[in-house]
């Protein structure tokens, strides 16, 4: 709708003078909006009422800094921009040959995954590189899976799901309840707990089959709520808020990773070290990862997932040309549930113990976030977007440093959901279309050409 | 049948806050087509408004008559909570009119994250409880009304009387409606549409603020979190009665706060939250626009 939009400032004067007035305007803005939540601190005192403590010293920083901030970027940083824009339309522009790094890039972006843990071991030793590989390494890929998953229903189908996480509790309570009740091993496990994820989403595809657009979004988000909630509540199986503990470890074909006589450690004589086993989940999750990406590639060049494409461009089309819509939902759903099963079932085993609380809207939003931040269809903007949002929380639980800065009062732990927040909002603003912007049709002529995101659609449901 | 008709006063009561909070859904879901999700948290920062502005009432003052407070805390709250949804749609949502559909829906989300995480960094994590600010309660043969559930009904009629007239009435209503129907012929026709997003974006607020003030004084109690359930509850209700309806939101929330007191009442109270969205999913199948939305007409 820029066509319609009036000019929110009628530009007079000089452009000091215009970055004044607004920056005053931001000013003002901040002190009202921020009095009453920087400026007064609700405390409890000693009877346990409470009481307020004020904090204009805070709030005047803030003011001033929202002061600075507009002025700066209406002063300079805005002429500036548009500076460099007319500069880059004036130049002509040149068809590159793509270089030998953007050509290959899938492949050296997996060649240095399988590098990472022997060169983080090589570099922090074994104990020093737990941290690096389960932290970043293997957090990291959980989430590239999961939104890989997702990417299926939302990317390639077009169906707006904020219930995702559901489909991970599925597996994740799968492999936990059945290999303590029952003794099953992971690797029998891991598929019966995609098999079962699919199921649910099976269960959850029918009912939401005629619903549109943002009437799916929230009947998706009831189901993912309704799963929670009866994993708390059912206390006889799920053990309520208190969780599963005790869950087995994997091993690798019949071989435990402990210090028994029979261990990892023990028969290929290595010293005892916790580090085999988390290198070792972190190559599965990447096998699992390639898993989810090649299943996913392939699925794009079948009949079913080019039924999928076309179902996200024009529902109408293709009810019309014979597609079974009914199906071809039913499927995005059910495979897109396997692999947030498969995923469920990995972390279970990882954690040693799940609980409701790792499965809360929150988690489905994120992963939601992720695939759409990393253009929505695009498997390497998505693992960019992955490692960008959750590598980056975690990088904040590291800075110790900003201790110093603030004072030893301050717990940059508080700050990162609501940095993750702001990030995630500026991420959008700048970068609307994701990360990746372009895609690979799956159906061309004479020669392959990526298109603008701008050219797909997102579907309606 | 007086535990019945008691449950009912309660459903009600619940029912008018989800319904203060759903008109906001759907006032900004008719007029964009965009889920606000961070309507909840905008709810909860009502909340809190309220809750400091009492506090600094019996701080400053050292007490105010109640008539007077509970008027100032809602009108404060209101201005303050209506600011921030208005820079929050001015910084947040309006320079991704236009884009795609998913891009604003995702920057909602994040904005919902900073709130609930902005208010536990400045006002602490732990619950706020106030003292009770009404107590009396009346006994009708048997059946107990307090008037803190007469206060919140009656300014809920109140604020829906007033906000039905100024959407149906008023030159702004029109406005609306208008950029509802068709946002580009609107602009043509001289409505400023994005001053119109604007304002319906500030009404939203200000009704979702009363309803966090009045949450506080019914509860006595508010904590970050609360801007979640209460919101997905009433986003629920708004979907429920057929979203971008302004009666259906009411009704919306009116069935979802009376099917919770009355499932608590009977059954289990644990699955409350469970029956509500089955309720919801079991009416959309057979409705899937809601009860009181149109069916969208697809044309090729």
């Amino acid at each position: 709708m820029a066509s319609v939009t009036n000019p929110s400032t009628v530009s007079t004067g000089s452009p000091t003078g215009k970055a004044l007035r607004e920056a005053t305007f931001t000013a003002v803005m901040t002190f009202l909006m921020f009095a009453l939540f920087i400026g007064l601190k609700t405390d409890q005192n000693m009877r346990n009422e409470l009481i307020l403590v004020p904090r204009w010293g805070m709030l005047a920083i803030l003011v001033v800094l929202a002061f600075v901030g507009r002025f700066a970027m209406v002063a300079w940083l805005q002429p500036w921009r548009a500076a460099s824009k007319a500069a880059k339309a004036e130049a002509p522009t040149v068809d590159e040959e793509a270089g030998f790094v953007k050509r290959n890039f899938s492949k050296l972006a997996i060649l240095a995954l399988v590098l990472y843990p022997p060169i983080i071991l090589a570099l922090f030793g074994a104990q020093g590189s737990l941290k690096y590989i389960d932290n970043f390494g293997i957090q990291i890929l959980i989430y590239v899976m999961l939104a890989w998953g997702l990417n299926i229903v939302v990317g390639l189908a077009g169906l707006l799901d904020l219930g995702y996480v559901a489909f991970y509790a599925v597996g994740a309570y799968s492999y936990a309840l059945l290999s303590i009740n029952f003794g099953f091993s992971f690797w029998i496990l891991l598929p019966l707990a995609g098999i079962l994820s699919a199921f649910w989403g099976i269960i959850l595809g029918f009912p939401v089959l005629r619903l549109k657009g943002d009437y799916l979004a929230i009947v998706t988000l009831a189901f993912g709520e309704i799963i929670r909630l009866v994993l708390i509540n059912w206390q006889d199986v799920t053990k309520g808020t208190f969780g599963i503990s005790g869950i087995p470890k994997i091993t690798l074909f019949g071989i435990p990773f402990d210090a028994s006589p029979n261990g990892f450690a023990k028969i290929f004589h290595l010293a005892p070290s916790s580090a085999y086993y988390k290198v070792f989940l972190f190559y599965l999750i990447l096998l699992l990862c390639l898993l989810t990406a090649f299943v996913t590639i392939r699925l794009r060049r079948l009949p079913i997932g080019r039924a999928w494409e076309a179902l996200r461009e024009d529902e109408i089309a293709c009810r019309s040309l014979g597609i079974n819509t009914v199906t071809t939902k039913l499927t995005a759903f059910a495979i897109g549930a396997m692999f947030g099963g498969f995923a469920g079932s990995f972390f279970a085993a990882r954690q040693g113990f799940v609980s409701p609380e790792s499965f809360v809207f929150l988690e489905s939003a994120v992963i939601l976030s992720i695939v759409v931040l990393g253009g929505m269809g695009s498997l390497t903007g998505i693992a960019i977007a992955a490692i960008a949002m959750v590598g980056g929380t975690e990088l904040l639980r590291e800075m110790d440093f900003l201790k110093a800065v603030f004072g030893p009062d301050f717990t940059p732990e508080l700050y990162r959901m609501l940095i993750f927040g702001l990030a995630m909002i500026t991420m959008m603003l700048v970068r609307p279309r994701g990360f990746v912007g372009s895609r690979e049709p799956t159906a061309f002529l004479f020669e392959r050409k990526n298109v603008s995101g701008s050219f797909t659609k997102e579907g309606h449901g | 049948m007086e535990y019945f008709i008691q449950q009912l006063i309660n459903g009600l009561t619940l029912g008018s806050i989800y319904g203060l909070i759903a008109i906001g859904y759907t006032m900004v879901y008719g007029i964009i087509g965009m889920i606000n999700f961070a309507h909840g948290d905008i709810f909860m920062l009502g909340g809190f408004a309220g809750l400091i502005v009492y506090l600094l009432l019996m701080t400053v003052f050292g007490g105010a008559p109640i008539a007077v407070a509970l008027l100032c805390m809602l009108v404060v709250s209101m201005l303050v909570t209506s600011l921030w949804n208005w820079s929050i749609e001015r910084t947040a949502y309006r320079p991704l009119r236009g884009s795609f559909r998913l891009a604003p829906l995702i920057t909602a989300i994040g904005v919902s994250i900073a709130l609930s995480n902005f208010i536990q960094v400045a006002q602490g994590p732990r619950n706020k409880p106030i003292p009770q600010m009404v107590n009396s309660v009346y006994t009708i043969e048997g059946i107990s009304i307090s008037l803190k559930q007469i206060i919140i009904v009656v300014i809920t009629v109140a604020l829906l009387a007033s906000f039905w007239y100024i959407v149906e009435k008023t030159p702004l209503g029109r406005a609306q409606r208008a950029t509802e129907q068709d946002r580009k012929m609107a602009a043509l026709l001289g409505i400023d549409v994005d001053r119109t997003i604007s304002i319906t974006f500030v009404m939203g607020a200000a009704l979702a603020a009363v309803a966090g003030t009045m949450f506080l004084m019914y509860y006595g109690v508010i904590v970050f979190t609360d801007g979640f359930v209460p919101g997905v509850k009433a986003f629920t209700a708004a979907v429920l009665g057929g979203i971008g309806s302004l009666p259906g939101a009411v009704i919306g929330g009116l069935l979802i706060g009376l099917i919770e007191s009355l499932w608590s009442a009977y059954f289990t109270i644990a699955y409350k939250d469970v029956a509500t969205f089955a309720i919801l999913a079991f009416v959309l199948i057979f409705k899937p626009s809601g009860l009181l939305g149109r069916p969208e007409v697809e044309k090729v």
